[in-house]
């Protein structure tokens, strides 16, 4: 059974703008789905779909086998955002058992659990931390701890790391994947680098914009599980390649580069 | 090894609490004396030239400092018992406890007024556009009307000085709970759509807490208003015990000892400065946030 199924989804916003047309997507378990394409062809909003923040104006989207509404009720999905969004007033640990307070855990299991999720993403003595007092990267692992926090059995990621530096990012990068293999969950993620989303997934879903559409939807065969080595194989180049040529192909402004002659021509 | 480190950091940070603290009093010794200066200064010159704008200044209009000061420790002149300054503690007590009760009346019914208000769309347009007018009734024109409405309850005249003191404090916490409450992150609000959560978690967990700072931003202006409004309250009340009954009195008499008048508008303004004060305290303890020089 897929964990997403996305079927002929198409998005208009009031304005008229339409974000998304005609999104075919099977998205299966344990599955690691990257998301690329410029900005602003509709990369958040299909995300934001499927976590049924927004709702699409087409087709239907089945998360877990249920519609997506039925699946949020049942949280049955964990969101990262581009921005931590951790709440200021709260302590790292009670950010991460925020989630759980509202599934009615009761108190000695939340510690436990938060513990155990402190754990997982390496901040350890930081429970009684305010965010502010954390780093950007401490930050978003905060985040991932609270969106992993209570099992879901799906991981929607906007641009996690969007806003921090090369290095801090491959490290994450590495933390995400052994957060995923030991949490046996499916991701979602969203990102503008072609190196990371060859790197992190299992598959990489190249889109293209106005409106967005998939236009290519790439294997990637790269052993499993990856080490920092793994960005040195041949094969992660090709693949790299691979995506970058894709994502060119579904650019307008590529299509007008490589055919000025037919530009030209009245 | 971690006790080792930690005790001279301790240290250290009391060591820079006193020296911020003496640095608070020295700057607050400054500003007195400043003031003290102005004062005597404008008096002294003003008197020297012989100038008479915009006032006459002589020991009437601008009583020495000093004679402020010394009129707290006699007798006044009118009454029997007490010197002036233990007096005026138990006026600025009894008014405090007017102020107090009427302060937290305020607050509760203008919070919850505010959550309301953004709860519920369609009340806030009926309802929003009353709550102003309500502020443009003067205080002096609604202060008697509370006083003989709820005299004619049998309810204690204390009692109505702090309704009339809650009348002025509501407004402001209505206004910024209802401006605090609306201007929650979105992306926040979005999180807890992703729990599929409640509206009273919502607003429990995150619209409130998110509030705070707006919140005590308001109760620091009502903290102030409900002492004005409790000193307003007592002539309308008859209250002798009070603040406003000593301004009253002393008012009358303000030609032969005007000393008297200024030294319990220092102690209004004292007490004033005490609620401030009280609610910034509250306000370290209770709001969490970002130092502003944060991101
Ligand atoms: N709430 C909205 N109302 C109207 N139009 C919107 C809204 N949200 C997004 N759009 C439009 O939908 C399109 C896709 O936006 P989206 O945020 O999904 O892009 P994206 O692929 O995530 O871009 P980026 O990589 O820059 O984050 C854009 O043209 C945007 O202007
Ligand atoms: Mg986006």
């Amino acid at each position: 059974m897929s964990v997403v199924e996305i079927k002929d989804v198409g998005k208009t916003f009031e304005g008229g703008t339409t974000a998304l047309e005609g999104i075919e997507l099977a998205i299966g378990e344990r599955e690691f789905v990257s998301l690329i394409g410029p900005s602003g062809c509709g990369k958040s909003t299909l995300l934001r779909i499927v976590g049924d923040l927004i709702r699409p104006t087409a087709g239907t989207v089945r998360v877990n086998g249920k519609p997506a509404p039925q699946a949020r009720a049942d949280r049955d999905y964990g969101i990262v955002f581009q921005d931590a969004v951790l709440y200021d007033w709260r302590t790292v640990a009670r950010n991460i058992s925020l989630p759980l307070e509202l599934a009615r855990w009761n108190r000695r299991r939340r510690t436990g659990r938060v513990q155990e999720m402190l754990r997982l993403v390496e901040l350890g003595g930081f429970e009684s931390h305010y965010p502010w007092q954390l780093s950007g990267g401490m930050q978003q692992r905060v985040s991932i701890a609270r969106a992993l926090s209570f099992d879901p059995a799906l991981l929607l990621m906007d641009e996690p790391f969007g806003a921090l530096d090369e290095m801090t990012r491959e490290r994450m990068n590495l933390e995400l994947l052994r957060i995923w293999e030991a949490s046996g969950s499916t991701i979602v993620f969203v990102t503008h680098s072609i190196a990371e989303a060859v790197f992190l997934s299992t598959r990489v879903v190249v889109m293209s914009p106005r409106p967005g559409r998939i236009s290519d939807v790439i294997e990637i065969d790269l052993q499993q599980p990856r080490t920092a080595a793994t960005r040195e194989e041949p094969r992660f180049f090709e693949l790299v390649t691979r995506v970058r040529e894709a994502l060119h192909l579904g650019s307008d402004l590529d299509r007008k580069l490589a055919a000025p002659a037919a530009e030209a021509q009245p | 090894m971690a006790t080792i480190a930690a005790e001279p950091r301790a240290d250290r940070r009391r060591a820079a609490f006193v020296r911020s603290a003496a640095a608070r009093i020295g700057m607050l010794v400054l500003v007195l004396a400043v003031l003290w200066g102005f004062w005597e200064g404008y008096r002294w010159l003003w008197i020297r030239e012989g100038w008479t704008w915009p006032f006459v200044v002589d020991s009437t209009t601008m009583p020495h400092i000093h004679d402020i000061l010394a009129a707290l420790f006699r007798k006044p002149t009118s009454g029997t018992g007490d010197i002036l300054l233990v007096q005026l503690l138990h006026a600025t007590w009894f008014t405090a406890k007017e102020a107090l009760v009427g302060f937290a009346l305020g607050a509760t019914f203008g919070f919850l007024l505010g959550v309301a208000l953004s709860e519920w769309r369609l009340l806030q347009r009926g309802l929003l556009p009353y709550v102003v007018s309500s502020q443009t009734v003067p205080i002096l024109a609604v202060a008697p009307i509370v006083v003989v409405y709820l005299g004619s309850l049998h309810v204690a005249p204390w009692f109505s000085v702090a309704v009339i003191a809650s009348y002025l404090t509501f407004f402001p916490v209505t206004i910024n709970t209802l401006r605090g409450l609306q201007s929650t992150d979105r992306r926040a609000l979005e999180l807890m759509r992703s729990y599929a959560a409640g509206r009273v978690s919502v607003l429990w967990k995150l619209r409130i807490p998110a509030a705070l700072p707006y919140i005590f931003s308001a109760l620091k202006v009502s903290a102030t208003a409900s002492i004005v409004g409790a000193i307003i309250g007592e002539a309308p009340s008859s209250i002798q015990e009070g603040l406003g009954g000593f301004i009253v009195n002393f008012n009358q008499y303000y030609s032969l000892n005007p000393e008297n008048l200024w030294a319990t508008n220092l102690m209004a303004a004292l007490l004033g400065i005490a609620f401030f004060v009280a609610v910034v305290i509250v306000e370290t303890i209770v709001v969490r946030r970002a130092p502003e020089n944060v991101a």
